[in-house]
C-alpha cells in the first residue's frame, strides 16, 4: 500500500471502484459540504473534492476534504497549479497529510480567465505532470524538492486527470503515459460520451502495457437536459456528445429529459465495466449530489466493499 | 464643365490618398477646419491598388480618436470619386459643406464663427 | 522588440490635466517599429491633446520632440536643454516603461507613461503583433520545435497540450492558437515526436523575474 486510502485499497484488491464528486459551497457554510457528501455516503469509494473549480472561489478543497473525514467518508483532494507555487502546494500537501488526507488529484487547472476573478495573477510554477513528481518526490524520497528531509513524510495515492477528447487525439494516450512515468497511482478522465473514440483510446493504453501501472477511472457525467447536452457539445472545449445522445434526449418530453440521462449514464457505466483497462468509474454528477445513489444503485455497484 | 462647387472648399492635392496620414487630417482639424475629407478614386480604381482602401482605415482611425475628444466625428469623412467625374465631386463637396454646417463650426475655430472652412484632400 | 500600445486618450489626458507645459518625448527603437510612439505616433497623440485641451478651454503648450532611444542614459542626455529651464513642467513619454523611468531618474520633472509596455513579440502581418517570449532568463525552446511554451501556452505548461486543446485552438480564446497543437505539428514535421514522450522536468524560475529585477554586467564593453 502507498497511502493505505480506501479508494486505494479497493482498486488494488480488484473490484471495480466509483468515485464521487463535490464542489465546494461559495461561502463559509461547512453544512453545505455535509449535507451533499451525505448523499455520497456508503455510495461511493473516495469523493473527489474540487480545488476552486472553474476559477471561482470557494470552500478550500483542504478544508473541505477534513470536513468530509470528520464524517467518517474518505475524500480526494484536488490541487490546480493555477493558484500555488512550489512552496505552497508543498505546504499545502504536509497539511493535507497531517488532516489525514490520503488521495490526491494533481491539476494544471481551469484558466483564471473563465472564474469570477480573471483580474488575478496566475501561478503555474508546475504544470499537472511536475506535480504528480512532487507528490512522489515528496512520498517516496522523504524530501521536498528543495532537499530537505521531511520530518513525517506524507503518504499519497496520486491520481491524475486525463481528457481522450483533447486535440491532437494521438498524443493523447502519449501524454497519459507520460503520468504514469511521473508516477500516477490512478486516472480519473473528463466526462466520456463518445464510447467508440474512448474505447479505441483505451484500446491503445492497454497495448502499450500502461493500464497495468495505474489504474483508470472513466469519467461520467448524467446529461440533466438536452439544452445541458447541447451546451457541452458545443462549448466545452475538448468534449464531444455524440448525435445519438442529443436524439435520444430529443426523443423524451422534456420533463423525462433527466430521467433518460441517468438511464443514459446508467448504461455507460455497464459499458464501463466490461470496456477493457478500466478499473472503475468517476460520476461527476454537476450541482446533482441527490441524484448520484440512484445512478448507482442502477449501475449495480451497491453495495460497495468494505476493506480493511 | 464649369460646375460649381461651395467656395469654402480648399483643395490640398495629393498624388494618390494613400499618401494622406491620420496627422495630416488631425492637423486640418487643430488649425481649425471646420471639417476635412477625403476624395479617393473609386474602390478598385486605384492606381497603386489599394492607396484609397488604407485611406478609408485611416478615416476611421481619426473619426475614432476624435469621438475619444470630444470632437464630432462626421466633421471627417472619406469619399471615393472618379477622376472624371466632376459632377460627383462638386456634390460631394455640397455634401461635406452641408453636413459641416449642420454641426456648427469647429469648436477650435471660435475666432471665425460664421466661415465655413472645409478640406478637401485627395 | 517591446510591443506596446497607446494608453487611451482619456487616460493620457487626466494625467496631464493640471499642466500646461508639456514635453512629448518618442522613441525611435522599439515603439517606432511597432507603431506606438515614433515620430508620427507623437505627432498624431500632440495633435489629438492639444485639440482636446483647445476645446476644453485650457489650451495646452505641448512641444514633440522624438529621440534616438530612450533606453539610454546619453540619449535621454539631449533633453536636458529643454527640461533644465523650466520651460515644461511635465513629460510625457511614448517609450516602453524603461523611457519615463530614464527621464525620471535623469531629471526631476513629473514624467508620465503615454504607452502601456504590453509583450515581447513580433509581427504576424502589418498592423498585428503577437506575443513570442516572457523573458524568463533561460531559453528552452529547441526543446520544443523551437515554440516557446512558457509566453505561449496559457498555463505555460511545460507537457501539454492540456485537456482544453480543441481544433489547434486554446481553451482560453478562439483567437489564440494552442502552442502545443503547433509543437506536436512541428515536431511530427521534423520526425521527433517521439522527443515529446520525455517529460521536461521542474524548471528553475530563479533567472526569470521571481529571482528579483534581473542586471546584466559586461566587463569586456565597460568604458
Amino acid at each position: 500500500m502507498k497511502a493505505g486510502s480506501n479508494l486505494e485499497k479497493v482498486l488494488t484488491s480488484g473490484h471495480f471502484a466509483i468515485t464521487g464528486e463535490l464542489g465546494p459551497p461559495r461561502g463559509a457554510n461547512a453544512d453545505v459540504v455535509r449535507k451533499k457528501a451525505e448523499f455520497l455516503r456508503d455510495k461511493v469509494d473516495s469523493i473527489n473534492i474540487t480545488d476552486n473549480q472553474t476559477s471561482v472561489v470557494r470552500m478550500s478543497s483542504i478544508a473541505v476534504s477534513r470536513i468530509v473525514i470528520e464524517m467518517g467518508l474518505e475524500p480526494n483532494a484536488q490541487m490546480t497549479c493555477r493558484d500555488r507555487n512550489r512552496i505552497a502546494i508543498q505546504s499545502d500537501l504536509l497539511g493535507a497529510s497531517a488532516l489525514g488526507i490520503k488521495n490526491v488529484l494533481c491539476l494544471s487547472g481551469d484558466h483564471n480567465k473563465f472564474g469570477d476573478h480573471p483580474q488575478c495573477k496566475n501561478v503555474f510554477d508546475l504544470d499537472s505532470m511536475q506535480l504528480i513528481m512532487t507528490l512522489k518526490h515528496m512520498r517516496d524520497e522523504g524530501k521536498v524538492l528543495g532537499g530537505q528531509e521531511l520530518d513525517g513524510v506524507p503518504k499519497f495515492f496520486i491520481g491524475a486527470a486525463a481528457n481522450p477528447f483533447g486535440d491532437p487525439f494521438d498524443f493523447r494516450v502519449t501524454r497519459l503515459a507520460k503520468k504514469v512515468e511521473a508516477g500516477v497511482d490512478f486516472v480519473q478522465t473528463q466526462c466520456i460520451y463518445n464510447m467508440d473514440k474512448f474505447r479505441t483510446f483505451m484500446k491503445q493504453a492497454v497495448d502499450q502495457g500502461l493500464t497495468e501501472k495505474f489504474h483508470m477511472l472513466a469519467g461520467i457525467t448524467p446529461l440533466k437536459s438536452l439544452g445541458m447536452a447541447r451546451y457541452m457539445a458545443k462549448f466545452v472545449p475538448g468534449l464531444e456528445v455524440p448525435d445519438y445522445y442529443l436524439k435520444r434526449l430529443q426523443g423524451v418530453e422534456k420533463k423525462k429529459q433527466a430521467d433518460e440521462g441517468i438511464k443514459i449514464a446508467v448504461e455507460q457505466i455497464q459499458e464501463m465495466k466490461e470496456t477493457p483497462g478500466v478499473a472503475g468509474v468517476h460520476l461527476m454528477a454537476i450541482e446533482w449530489e441527490h441524484r448520484s445513489p440512484e445512478i448507482i444503485e442502477a449501475a449495480g455497484l451497491l453495495p460497495r466493499p468494505k476493506l480493511d | 464643365m464649369r460646375l460649381n462647387y461651395p467656395p469654402n472648399v480648399r483643395i490640398v492635392a495629393v498624388p494618390c490618398t494613400g499618401r494622406v496620414d491620420m496627422i495630416h487630417l488631425l492637423r486640418a482639424i487643430e488649425q481649425g477646419a471646420d471639417g476635412v475629407y477625403v476624395a479617393g478614386c473609386m474602390e478598385g480604381e486605384c492606381h497603386f491598388v489599394s492607396g484609397n482602401l488604407k485611406a478609408r482605415r485611416r478615416v476611421e482611425a481619426v473619426k475614432k480618436l476624435l469621438r475619444e475628444i470630444g470632437i464630432e466625428p462626421e466633421r471627417v469623412e472619406m469619399f471615393n470619386v472618379s477622376a472624371s467625374d466632376g459632377p460627383r465631386f462638386a456634390a460631394v463637396a455640397r455634401e461635406m459643406t452641408e453636413r459641416v454646417r449642420g454641426l456648427g463650426p469647429s469648436p477650435l475655430a471660435k475666432d471665425h464663427p460664421l466661415d465655413l472652412h472645409l478640406q478637401a484632400v485627395g | 522588440m517591446v510591443i506596446a500600445e497607446r494608453k487611451p486618450i482619456e487616460e493620457i489626458l487626466a494625467m496631464v490635466a493640471d499642466f500646461k507645459k508639456v514635453l512629448l518625448v518618442g522613441c525611435k527603437g522599439c515603439v517606432t517599429v511597432c507603431c506606438a510612439g515614433g515620430t508620427k505616433e507623437v505627432g498624431i497623440l500632440g495633435s489629438a491633446l492639444r485639440i482636446a485641451r483647445k476645446k476644453a478651454g485650457n489650451p495646452l503648450a505641448l512641444v514633440e520632440h522624438t529621440l534616438e532611444r530612450q533606453c539610454d542614459p546619453e540619449y535621454i542626455e539631449q533633453l536636458a536643454p529643454m527640461l533644465e529651464n523650466g520651460e515644461f513642467d511635465a513629460v510625457l513619454s511614448m517609450a516602453c516603461s524603461v523611457g519615463p523611468q530614464f527621464i525620471a531618474k535623469r531629471y526631476l520633472k513629473q514624467v508620465f507613461p503615454a504607452l502601456n509596455t504590453t509583450f515581447i513579440g513580433g509581427s504576424l502581418e502589418h498592423g498585428v503583433w503577437a506575443e513570442f517570449c516572457q523573458s524568463c532568463g533561460n531559453c528552452i525552446i529547441h526543446n520544443f520545435g523551437g515554440l516557446c511554451p512558457i509566453s505561449r501556452c496559457s498555463k505555460s505548461l511545460m507537457n501539454g497540450p492540456c485537456g482544453g486543446s480543441s481544433g489547434g485552438k486554446c481553451e482560453v480564446s478562439n483567437e489564440i492558437d494552442c502552442v502545443w497543437q503547433l509543437i506536436y505539428d512541428r515536431m511530427t514535421a521534423l520526425g521527433q515526436v517521439d522527443r515529446m514522450r520525455k517529460i521536461f522536468p521542474i524548471k528553475d524560475w530563479s533567472t526569470s523575474r521571481d529571482g528579483g529585477p534581473r542586471k546584466i554586467t559586461r566587463e569586456d564593453l565597460k568604458l
